[in-house]
């Protein structure tokens, strides 16, 4: 495709010069480097992402058949409750943190994060918190779900719970060093010659999520706190026995958790508005609707949490407000929506690997948003609380939000990051298996739960047999759309064709350098020239890298 | 244009013939249904429009082979912004009137109305000094009476959910059951609370839900339109046994129920129906024993045994 | 999150410390109180949210503190309250004194400080062995313990700070009127202690 026509620039020999080449063994390090630690990121997130796969392609084993008969109910809920914490907090928030720590830097002209020393803290923080809860999983797992609510947490065990509340108060001191590191980062480190306005939407995206996470994690801690209280010490907190409230609970984690679902979805909102300019060769349209409705969604969505406790112990003038806010959020969503679509529209679209994924992350989060809009609806959330519909709703926006759009850019930066192309072919294997199975999954629970079956059940009404069944079918064919993944991730990354500095024609900074970039990024800083996405106004974004490095040393074979 | 009103009327037609929800036996459950057949034209037209669009780019905009060059360079069109934003921001609000409507009708505004009952004070063993009625933020929590109705419901229940099961007490006849016997065509207020930890009162043919919070009471005021056998479901996650805690809502004709509680009245309060709820000293296995029948589940004897010889933790834990 | 938050408040500056020597072969911008200023911010949501957590629990119930709850006393915590307070205004005499490159007047506003910081610290476990309820004996109480231990292991952590500061200000040089982040950023925290406490004192004691 676009690759083909731009003449692989040869390797320039000089690499051990330019040090652009990194050992392997860098990557087991205590390194500083934010694209080192980016990769780190996004290779631990990956391989909890498998962890958590296994474990949901369990359950759905489990819900194959009506009665539980795969597992005991109890390890059913032990699977549950770790699927949703590894998937939320050791796949999607690495996973964006991962990119951002890559990215940011590059795509503004930095040499580095403002923090360096602090941000290889916040990663080496990430594997101890998924190792030790992972590890729950062959002693005594947390069964109360990843919400946790007490008072059911407080009576499943006490040691399974306790390691969930270690793990992701772990989790969550990472996140919010990392939020905090991007956040000074972008607002303090831009080069001179960029404005806010003049920044790529990633970073835009990257602002409005840090802020949610510094704002909203540390009240999540708060609320674990008072529960490991209640769970070790014998407080009464959320425990009605000892006067205490479980609602309080709920409204704090869901002032955390609500603000979390854009925490894990902004960021590839960002991304995705990186890639389809590029791809589709035409200026982002209506950046600066964009740009603002990020800022605009992290405001509204820190006070939207309640919509998750319609039915629970919430007055009457709650629940109406706490819908109008949810109804609002939908308009800046659909600004960005329809700001993508425009995009496309009139666009010379190359249909690359990441520009299926981006595609295919407009289509189903299209799905997610509107079932959003509905659950927003008190009565009708009556209705369909903590059922499969709920589950299929937040599936389509995180599955076809988060996990297409990590997909979408990892074919997209894959170049940059190690130097090499992926294979598109396999690519497009890749996305045909997962948008295939991800539908073929996700669509029926919305039927399942109209119809009656409520979430987080290990034996069920066997009237809802034939639609599990197809459900359990996409579940095993998203497992196996890995595959092709995994394959072409580590074939192209040792052997894959040599990837030119540029492969994509790409206007943002993170391309003026050589892939992999070396080791502080920018021979000299960068001036910016042209805005991030000004398609069609004759800008030649390619350069020559071996004129950009001519001064290190000789290229090899460069014309 | 065309395109227009088709996808408009395939809209329309989809929002009436969804057959995606479950028979509508309650008075609340056509109220909602009304609701969602009209979220669901929105919807639909939305969904064929946006990926129509999506579909149309990557048909009409793809790269042709060799072409090199740009797109135009457009960077926006504000009006056209506008109107994005302006559409769907009348939409919600639209939504939003509608469902406040729904949701007054449905009864659920009735609770602020200081007008109302005063919840009885619930006396619960651990907490006797808690009193519901006193409590300035969080009372009245669930749906009341709807505002059309006339008077006060004629049968209340006060509903009980333990860990794995819901239990019905008659307060007027003192009948106390596993099963919840209902008649149709008059309000019926149920009392909800929860012994041990969160569960949700569920009703997929009525479309109310309420979670039951131990400490609080909570209530739904509904009536019912349809005489049958409805199951009642526990919709917050309880436990391991969570997907076993249901039961049966039977609706009857006011004459069959006059009948059914006589007939109560003259057994006696059933001391079967309270030994078969969970009790603490039995095991996991055998609680599920009793809807392997209900459910039909395919449990062979063997892993039955098997999960009988097993101790169980929890029994142990929720003293 | 008690014991990472030590970790990372110390993390933060010591890293931030070594940054400064290790930096890169250009001007590499100092961005550390920008840095600790959304760090408190933070830190500040956490306290926010066991504050309306408190004062949730207060609202809802019907009677509070709970029946038989002893009532506070006020004495002692004023006093401390004074001195916490005022240790504030003496710490930024510190940072007046280093930014005229006068370190033994920085080491002297630090050491009074600490032992500011030492006498409120020491106060508190006072109160704390002479209440006459313990940590679960009501809702109350555990708020009351949560929140003042939260706070108090702040004012710890604000402690190991200075005294970090003390032992480095041995060397001469370390801390002028150029190089003194480690003083403002002492400082900063030390100011966010007091305003946390003047807000818990607010609500837990007078309210």
């Amino acid at each position: 495709m676009t690759t083909s026509e731009v003449k692989p620039a040869a390797a320039p020999a000089s690499e051990a010069i330019l040090g652009n080449e990194r050992k392997w063994t860098d990557y087991f390090t205590f390194s500083t480097d934010h694209k080192v630690i980016g990769i780190q990121y996004l290779v631990t997130a990956f391989v909890f992402y498998m962890i958590g796969g296994a474990l949901a392609t369990a359950m759905r084993t489990e819900l194959a058949t009506p009665a539980p008969d795969f597992v005991t109910p109890d390890v059913y809920n032990g699977l549950l409750t770790l699927h949703g914490t590894v998937m939320l907090f050791l796949w999607i928030v690495p996973a964006g943190a991962g990119l951002a720590n890559y990215l940011i830097p590059l795509m503004i002209g930095a040499r580095d994060m403002a923090f360096p020393r602090l941000n290889a803290i916040a990663f080496w923080l990430i594997p101890p918190s998924g190792i030790l809860l992972i590890s729950s999983f062959f002693f005594e797992p947390p069964t109360a779900g990843w919400t946790s609510y007490p008072p059911l947490s407080l009576n499943t065990g006490m040691l399974g719970e306790g390691i969930w509340i270690l793990s992701i108060l772990i989790g969550g001191t990472a996140s919010i060093l990392g939020g905090l590191n991007f956040l000074v980062t972008i607002l303090k480190m831009r080069v001179p010659s960029m404005p806010l306005t003049k920044m790529p939407l990633f970073c835009w995206a990257m602002i409005a999520t840090s802020l949610l996470i510094l704002i909203s994690t540390p009240v999540l801690a708060g609320a674990l706190i008072l529960l490991a209280f209640d769970l070790i010490a014998g407080t009464a907190f959320f425990n009605p026995t000892g006067g205490g409230n479980p609602v309080v609970y709920q409204h704090m984690f869901w002032f955390y958790s609500h603000p979390a679902v854009y925490i894990f979805v902004l960021p590839l909102f960002g991304a995705i508005s990186e890639v389809i300019p590029v791809h589709a060769r035409k200026p982002i349209f209506g950046y600066r609707a964009i740009a603002y409705s990020s800022l605009v969604i992290s405001f509204l969505g820190l006070i939207v949490w309640a919509h998750h406790m319609f039915t629970s112990g919430t007055p009457p003038w709650l629940r109406m407000f706490f819908m109008i806010t949810t109804m609002v959020i939908a308009v800046p969503t659909g600004i960005k929506v329809f700001g993508w679509l425009a995009t496309l529209w009139g666009g010379k679209i190359a249909f690359t690997s990441a520009m299926l994924f981006a595609l295919g992350f407009i289509a189903t989060f299209l799905i997610g948003g509107i079932s959003g809009v509905m659950l927003a609806a008190v009565p009708f959330d009556i209705h369909v609380h903590d059922t499969y519909f709920v589950v299929a709703h937040f599936h389509y926006v995180l599955f076809g939000g988060s996990v297409f759009g990590v997909y979408m850019a990892v074919y997209h930066w894959f170049p940059k990051m190690t130097g090499r192309m992926m294979n598109e072919t396999w690519g497009r294997i890749h996305f045909a298996l997962t948008f295939i199975g991800m539908n073929l999954t996700f669509m029926p629970m919305h039927e399942l739960g109209l119809m009656g079956m409520n979430r987080r059940i290990a034996l069920y009404d066997p009237q809802f047999t034939d639609l599990n069944v197809v459900a359990t079918i996409g579940s095993y064919i998203m497992a196996v759309s890995t595959i092709p993944f995994i394959i072409n991730a580590i074939w192209s990354w040792r052997y894959g064709q040599k990837a030119p500095a540029n492969p994509w024609r790409a206007l943002t900074l993170e391309w003026q350098t050589l892939s992999p970039p070396i080791i502080e990024n920018f021979e000299e800083l960068p001036v910016l020239q042209t805005g991030p996405y000004d398609y069609g106004l004759g800008y030649i974004p390619e350069k020559d890298p071996a004129e950009l490095y001519s001064h290190a040393g000789e290229p090899a074979a460069a014309t | 244009m065309l395109l227009g009103i088709v996808v408009t009327l395939i809209s329309l037609w989809y929002g009436q013939n969804h057959g995606l929800l479950p028979v509508a036996a309650s008075a609340e459950a056509i109220l909602v249904d009304g609701l969602f057949n009209v979220m669901m034209t929105i919807s639909c037209g939305l969904f064929l429009l946006v990926e129509g669009a999506l579909i149309f780019s990557i048909i009409r905009f793809r790269r042709r082979e060799g072409d090199d060059e740009d797109g135009v360079h457009l960077e926006g069109n504000i009006p056209l912004e506008i109107v994005w934003t302006a559409i769907p921001a009348v939409i919600v609000f639209g939504i939003s009137i509608y469902s406040f409507d729904i949701y007054s009708e449905m009864g659920g505004l009735d609770l602020m109305n200081h007008n109302s009952t005063p919840t009885e004070a619930v006396k619960i063993a651990y907490a006797p000094d808690l009193e519901n009625g006193d409590m300035p933020l969080l009372s009245d929590v669930g749906l009341g009476e709807p505002p059309s109705s006339a008077g006060q419901p004629a049968l209340e229940v006060n509903v009980s959910g333990l860990q794995y099961a819901f239990i019905f007490t008659y307060p007027d006849s003192g009948i106390v059951d596993g099963e919840l016997h209902i008649p149709s065509g008059q309000l019926v207020r149920l009392n909800l609370q929860a012994q041990d930890v969160l569960h949700a009162f569920w009703l997929p043919e009525f479309r109310v839900k309420q979670d039951m919070i131990p400490g609080q009471e909570t209530r739904l005021v509904l009536e019912a339109t349809r005489e049958g056998t409805y199951p009642v479901v526990c919709a917050e996650l309880c436990g391991p046994y969570h997907g076993g805690m249901r039961t049966q809502l039977i609706v009857h004709s006011p004459e069959e129920y006059d009948d059914w509680v006589q007939s109560k009245v003259a057994q006696g309060n059933t001391a079967e129906t309270l030994a078969n709820l969970p009790g603490s000293d039995r095991t996991d296995a055998q609680y599920l024993a009793n809807f392997v029948e209900p459910l039909d589940l395919d449990i062979d004897a063997d892993a039955l045994a098997q999960l009988q010889a097993m101790p169980h933790a929890h029994m142990a834990s929720h003293s | 999150m008690q014991g990472s938050t030590v970790d990372t408040a110390e993390n933060m500056v010591s890293a931030a410390e070594h940054n400064g020597a290790a930096s890169h072969h250009e001007e590499h911008p100092d961005h550390r109180m920008f840095g600790l200023l959304v760090f408190l911010a933070a830190e500040s949501m956490i306290f926010l949210g066991l504050f309306i957590a408190y004062m949730s629990f207060r609202l809802i119930s019907t009677e509070w503190p709970p029946a038989g709850t002893p009532e506070l006393e006020l004495l002692l915590p004023g006093i401390n309250t004074i001195i916490l307070i005022s240790s504030s205004f003496v710490i930024h005499k510190a940072d007046t004194d280093v930014k005229q490159d006068n370190v033994k007047g920085l080491r002297l506003w630090f050491a009074i400080t600490a032992v500011m910081g030492a006498i409120f610290l020491a106060g508190q476990i006072y109160e704390y062995t002479h209440l006459e309820f313990g940590l679960t004996e009501n809702i109350f109480a555990s708020t009351f313990y949560v929140l003042t231990g939260f706070h108090g292991l702040h004012v710890f952590v604000g402690l190991l700070l200075m005294l970090a500061v003390l032992w480095r200000s041995r060397q001469a040089g370390h801390y002028s009127h150029e190089n003194h982040f480690g003083v403002e950023a002492v400082e900063l925290y030390w100011h966010f202690v007091d305003v946390i406490w003047i807000v818990l004192f607010a609500i837990l004691y007078l309210w």
